[in-house]
């Protein structure tokens, strides 16, 4: 990106969301849900997955998969947390579950 | 002989389908392949103005699959590339006038005198789309860049695979480089990765497809504009040549001017 569009539009990049709004969107048609249901998965798993490890919950995807077997619904969880960090959320899992 | 029958179509209109069929055709024929362009967009006949040859209709497709005319009176050759022919759509006539069954018999009948029919789908997913897509061999995809062309693309790519066809290939038209630059447009690759199918050729947003539709004159007629080469490497592609993507170094965007004077 050139510094003078960068100047002007500082944060804008609309390419990079108008492919996360087509990943969702292509999700939801291949498979036939509704968006609300994939995004409500989609927290439920980011949920789930949090309490072990931590991840980065902003750049989570949610794709679905065309392939000649069929479909598959992808989910791509970056993960943040070092092994201690890991620790600590399986120790606060614990303590959760002891109250 | 049988010609390969190749059908252009698109899920979202106005995307591009007509142009492509025109200058595949013409680029084609000037590979000295005996190619039919065939509007089956009946209703909303527009290859015959994209092509030049509006002028020359007598008769149309519907004209010859009721028995009114017979193929050769309705075909018109392009006197400007003796390998050309087009079969006009009715005009005047309703979609459904043409049934599944005639349009494969129509084809089946073309086929056996040129080496490609090339079929101009109408946008959508109803009777018009299933009628140009029921006797194709190959089916080309056109997509614009942007999320609703994208998305409706992806709903053909399903409906071609569940007519049995074989897996269809991509046309990404009107791309504008210096707004993928910018980060301002989807690239190919995000198109691709997105589809998850094969490219067969990207065409730029050109100037030239405008004027030389204004004068009924294809494009790939020369291989100077970006568009007209863009779509003489389909053609090659389509016969089998191994054509690198081309690679669009554009640096027209005023932002690029400025930030490369200042570079200076
Ligand atoms: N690469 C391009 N650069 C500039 N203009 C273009 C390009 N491709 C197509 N166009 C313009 O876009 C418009 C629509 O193109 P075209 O008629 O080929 O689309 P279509 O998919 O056949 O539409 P429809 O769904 O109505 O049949 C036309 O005005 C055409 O000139
Ligand atoms: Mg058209």
């Amino acid at each position: 990106m050139s510094f003078f569009s960068r100047l002007i539009n500082p944060s804008s990049h609309s390419a990079a969301t108008a492919k996360e709004r087509l990943q969702l969107v292509l999700a939801h048609d291949r498979i036939n849900i509704p968006p609300a249901t994939l995004e409500l998965l989609k927290e439920e798993i980011i949920s789930v997955i949090s309490h072990h490890v931590e991840i980065d919950r902003a750049r989570v995807q949610v794709e679905v998969e065309r392939s000649a077997e069929g479909n598959r619904l992808i989910m791509n969880i970056p993960v943040l947390g070092t092994a201690s960090a890991t620790k600590q959320a399986a120790r606060s899992v614990r303590e959760r579950k002891a109250r | 002989m049988t010609g390969r029958v190749i059908t252009i179509t698109s899920g979202k209109g106005g995307v591009g389908k007509t142009t492509a069929t025109a200058n595949i055709g013409v680029a084609l024929a000037r590979r000295g392949q005996r190619v039919t362009c065939l509007d089956a967009d009946i209703g909303l006949r527009n290859l015959d103005v994209v092509m030049g040859l509006e002028n020359r209709i007598v008769y149309d497709l519907v004209d010859v699959v009721e028995g009114r005319a017979r193929l050769r009176q309705a075909l018109i050759k392009d006197k400007r590339l003796p390998e050309l022919t087009l079969m006009p759509a009715a005009q005047t006539r309703d979609k459904l006038a043409v049934k599944e069954a005639q349009m494969i018999k129509l084809v089946e009948d073309l086929r056996k005198e040129c080496d490609f029919v090339l079929i101009d789908s109408p946008a959508g997913i109803e009777h018009g789309f299933r009628n140009a897509i029921a006797p194709a061999d190959e089916v080309l995809i056109v997509t614009t860049p942007e999320v609703s062309a994208v998305r409706d693309a992806d709903r053909i790519i399903g409906l071609v695979e569940a007519a049995e066809k074989p897996a269809p290939r991509l046309i990404i038209n009107r791309l504008r480089p210096s707004m993928v630059k910018r980060g301002e447009m989807l690239d190919t690759k995000d198109v691709l990765e997105v589809l998850a199918v094969e490219l067969i050729g990207i065409v730029p947003e050109d100037e030239a497809i405008i004027t030389s539709t204004n004068k009924g004159q294809p494009v790939a007629f020369e291989d100077r504009s970006p568009a007209g080469a863009a779509f003489t490497r389909i053609a090659q592609r389509i016969l089998g040549e191994d054509v690198p993507f081309m690679v669009f170094d554009d640096t027209s965007g005023l932002f690029d001017k400025m930030s490369k004077f200042l570079k200076r």
